[in-house]
């Protein structure tokens, strides 16, 4: 079954293809506030429903293994792409959804910075700080309320709240408890 | 171009990049700079944000937990993924858009390698019942340290009312009723400014 997940894929797709799919992830860059798991719905109506391009379940696996794995979580897309077209699809996705982006982000950080001490700047920091900070709990809490059906998962939440907030202990200790205590079947 | 380039790079131009308050220190190198986005990144299971804050606030001390809160704040607020943008804001706060692009390169390159290996051998495991237990043991740490970077953030800021309002409203928006990030940012963004504005009034503290 999981064979068929890797031969499934690679270079089907038309240079049209492959054009539009560029063009489509684009037009999400621009729109993927909050990150690109947002705008996942999305492509998962665009690639999956309306191309077919690839299957719902490749498309789940992509997800869930890009969040299993160290580095940004927009790596997913690559892997959706890749899944779609191959090496030629994972970077039309990739590029596509960090370039308009990236550019924005590149151009308003410099008017940020020149304006700094501007009573418009210096009201939307103070204002956007707390809004950062929240969303940054709600995303913690989001996966904490996903994986923590059970207590034992929650009381591991909390265990690495208190040893982060209290300790110097590098988390990577955590991580890999957790990945042992999941192993050992503890947490069952 | 090379002009371009040198005008880029000039030290003056990283003044509009460079709003330090005080002396903290600086990247050595773009390839320091390389280096230390690879490995928080590299260390980021179930998100990057957590090995963010420590790396440049607590470890390296590029940015004070203010700045960092600033940048996340703006990175938030634009399209694309926060923990790259903020990447981008801190390459080019020291080095330009020369340091920008390092540190974007740095934040992806090693991590898309290791995603795609990870991929084809997850492919051949992920029904496995241990590797999924060893997943969620791994979620919910993952969890936990985003949840703490979240509070030790939220520790630094000041202490008024309106603003732990305005952060609990964010979290319970977004964390427990599930809006859009839009809709959320949309409703708070622009009360919460228009309040800034008002308390910004006098001249710089």
């Amino acid at each position: 079954m999981n064979g068929a997940l890797l031969s499934a894929s690679t270079g089907t797709m038309s240079g049209a293809d492959l054009l539009a799919l560029f063009s489509h992830f684009m037009l999400l860059s621009v729109l993927s506030v909050g990150g690109a798991l947002a705008a996942s719905p999305e492509m998962h109506r665009y690639m999956v429903e309306e191309h077919r391009w690839l299957s719902h379940q490749q498309f789940v696996d992509g997800i869930t293994l890009a969040q299993a794995a160290p580095g940004p979580n927009i790596l997913f897309v690559m892997l959706l792409g890749w899944q779609a077209g191959g090496w030629l699809g994972a970077a039309a996705t990739s590029v596509g959804i960090l370039l308009p982006s990236s550019l924005m982000t590149f151009y308003a950080n410099r008017w940020r910075a020149a304006n700094h001490t501007t009573r418009l700047v210096r009201a939307i920091r103070l204002g956007l700080s707390p809004i950062a900070i929240g969303l940054t709990g709600a995303a913690g809490w989001i996966i904490a309320s996903n994986n923590n059906i059970n207590i034992k998962l929650m009381l591991l939440t909390a265990v690495t709240i208190v040893v982060v907030l209290r300790t110097r202990l590098n988390p990577l200790w955590l991580i890999g408890m957790g990945a042992l205590l999941g192993t050992a079947g503890i947490l069952a | 171009m090379g002009a371009i380039a040198a005008e880029l790079t000039d030290p003056k131009d990283n003044a509009v990049s460079g709003d330090l308050a005080v002396a903290l220190p600086r990247p050595s190198s773009l390839l320091d700079l390389f280096v230390t986005f690879t490995s928080l990144a590299l260390h980021g299971f179930g998100g990057v944000l957590p090995w963010a804050q420590r790396a440049l606030v607590e470890q390296k001390r590029w940015l004070a937990r203010d700045d960092f809160v600033e940048l996340l704040a703006f990175a938030q607020l634009l399209p694309g993924p926060n923990v790259v943008n903020l990447a981008l804001m801190v390459g080019d706060r020291f080095f330009a858009w020369r340091g920008a692009v390092v540190s974007l390169a740095g934040m992806l390159l090693l991590p898309a390698a290791l995603v795609m290996t990870m991929f084809l051998i997850y492919a051949q495991w992920s029904e496995h019942p241990v590797v999924r237990q060893a997943m969620a043991g791994m979620a919910a740490v993952a969890a936990g340290l985003i949840l703490a970077t979240a509070l030790k953030l939220a520790l630094s800021q000041r202490k008024r009312l309106r603003w732990l309002l305005f952060g609990a409203a964010a979290f319970v928006m977004v964390g427990v009723l599930k809006l859009p990030m839009l809709t959320t940012l949309a409703l708070l963004i622009p009360v919460a400014v228009l309040i800034a504005w008002q308390v910004e009034r006098g001249p710089l503290p």
